[in-house]
């Protein structure tokens, strides 16, 4: 495996996710019933599948694919998720914009760049059981895998096991920001809707990168 | 589920054109299809009032568009909050040259959009001051009330946040009453019956046969307590003495009720309600001095009730009683 893939062929990562969620609109909505109001899977996917119908037929490298995709979801789906995932997508755009080869360094900025402009527009924090329990951790097993010296195929799979990690987490968490906050207590003991759909793109967003840079 | 719809992933787009047809008089649609605005918005030089939020909650918020109310209502998906884009255009649709008083309810999603929002009205030149309702009192307890969630009080901030805007006052005015509106308003929600996103297709919460959910959301957050289902009275003693608490009051005040059903609770039924909230308030030496009851702010089809109450003073007294027309809403 080579060390990361050229910017601008690597549309196919959002076309990975669109799909992602497509499938597993069902299963997000299901959990999301669990503790908010049911709608996770759906709003997801409307944006997603949007931004599908606006990829046809054009040329579009990684960067502006993630681009497209965060201004629909900004523009046109609201909620908490739209500004929420729709700033995660635009900042890893503009990182990513003409930087010719992502490799395992320039994935740490986007990530990077995307956690702080999550942070910025929302109240969460790590332990408030949200995306960020996923994100978080995601992140920072990327960094070390790369301060590491490790390739970027092993720190694809570092940052995998972080979110996943993270992901797990948000299972014995109480709620204090967003509508299942208002659970308290009984908020423990289900998974978050948005942690899980977070750790559905970071793992998505990984295989699809290893399979660019093959 | 049975629904009077067509594609259930299109039930906002689908009511906003019959709504859009239905009060042509006072609605119309604008370059953005999840925004409407007054017939005669923008007015030059008047402050405009915006509000939004998610849908399925009629008459709110579309509802509140008209004559010393609403400006313009930037449109969400069924209990998703608007878009940032949306609000933005609601605050230009509103914009006549003085202002903007966005007056919206305390949720995530509406909090981030609103801020964006802002900033891309900043751009256009356009100032822009909120005021975030927080008048249900069972979302959070007193001490942390900035976690508070928006519901029925929302009607009472919009009256008058709307009425000073229509004398005349500035931004700052309109800001400031409407933001001693939602101080001086309290209100709690008893759930009977869940709701049903159409798209979704099934209830996303239960509140079993013979119970009563106190201190429900509009969206069926869950609340303080689940309990056997009590009598009209009872439950308007237990609502009652909930706000009470939390205001703690050391005087007779004048105040206004609003009783708003959840969506299915058959109107005459808030009527047994409201018979007696006024019994109990003026045994306490409080005189009632102006009532609403009906459907001002429901949760699709819940079944329940929500009980506000706001405490006037003079000039909050004078913009309640300001004459205003809208769909979902009438003073003489």
């Amino acid at each position: 495996m080579s060390e990361g893939f050229n910017e601008a062929s690597g549309s196919i990562i959002v076309r990975d996710l669109i799909q992602v969620i497509h499938e597993q609109r069902a299963y997000l909505s299901e959990i999301d019933g669990a503790i908010g109001d049911g709608d996770h899977g759906i709003n997801m996917d409307k944006g997603f599948t949007l931004t599908a119908r606006r990829m046809e037929g054009q040329l579009l490298g990684m960067s502006e694919s993630l681009k497209l995709l965060g201004d629909i979801l900004v523009e046109e789906i609201g909620g908490s998720m739209g500004p929420l995932y729709g700033t995660f997508f635009k900042k890893m755009a503009r990182v990513s914009k003409g930087i010719g080869v992502v490799d395992g360094r320039v994935l740490e900025q986007m990530l990077e760049s995307a956690y702080q402009g999550i942070l910025t527009i929302g109240d969460a924090r790590v332990g408030d059981k949200t995306m960020v329990d996923t994100l978080d951790p995601a992140l920072q097993a990327l960094k070390l895998a790369n301060s590491a010296g490790r390739g970027f195929s092993d720190a694809l799979d570092a940052m995998v096991e972080g979110a996943h990690a993270g992901w797990q987490s948000t299972k014995d968490m109480i709620a204090r920001v967003g509508r299942a906050s208002r659970l308290g207590e009984r908020s423990r003991g289900t998974l978050d809707a948005g942690a899980t759909s977070c750790y559905l793109i970071i793992k998505t967003l990984a295989q699809s990168m290893k399979e660019l840079s093959k | 589920m049975q629904r009077i719809i067509n594609d259930p992933d299109q039930v906002v787009e689908d009511y906003l054109k019959g709504f859009v047809k239905a009060h042509k008089e006072i609605v119309s649609a604008t370059g953005h299809p999840r925004v409407l605005k007054r017939v005669l918005s923008p007015q030059q030089g008047k402050v405009g009032v915006v509000t939004g939020g998610g849908s399925g909650h009629k008459p709110a918020f579309v509802g509140y568009i008209g004559r010393n109310l609403v400006d313009s209502v930037a449109v969400g998906e069924v209990f998703s909050s608007p878009t940032a884009k949306a609000f933005h255009e609601a605050i230009k649709a509103a914009d006549g040259g003085s202002g903007v008083a966005v007056l919206y309810g305390n949720y995530a999603g509406d909090n981030m959009n609103v801020k964006m929002a802002i900033e891309d009205a900043g751009d256009d030149g356009i100032t822009v001051k909120t005021v975030v309702a927080n008048d249900d009192v069972a979302s959070a307890p007193a001490a942390q009330r900035h976690k508070r969630r928006g519901v029925a009080g929302e009607v009472l901030m919009w009256k008058v946040g709307g009425a000073k805007a229509a004398l005349g006052g500035s931004l700052d005015e309109v800001v400031e009453v409407a933001q001693r509106a939602i101080d001086n308003t309290r209100s709690v929600g008893i759930g009977l019956a869940p709701c049903t996103i159409a798209a979704v297709g099934k209830p996303n919460f239960t509140i079993a046969d013979g119970t009563m959910e106190f201190g429900i959301g509009h969206h069926g957050e869950p609340g303080m307590f689940v309990q056997p289902i009590v009598s009209a009275s009872e439950m308007a003693r237990i609502a009652l003495e909930k706000i009470l608490d939390d205001f703690g009051f050391e005087h007779d005040e004048r105040l206004v009720v609003l009783v708003s059903g959840l969506g299915s609770t058959p109107v005459m039924e808030l009527y047994i309600f409201y018979d007696e909230v006024e019994s109990i308030l003026t045994a306490k030496g409080h005189k009632v001095d102006q009532a609403f009851v009906g459907n001002y702010f429901t949760s699709l089809d819940m079944a329940g009730v929500t009980l506000t109450v706001m405490k006037l003073d003079d000039e909050l007294r004078e913009l309640v009683h300001l004459s205003a027309h809208s769909v979902g809403f009438h003073q003489e």
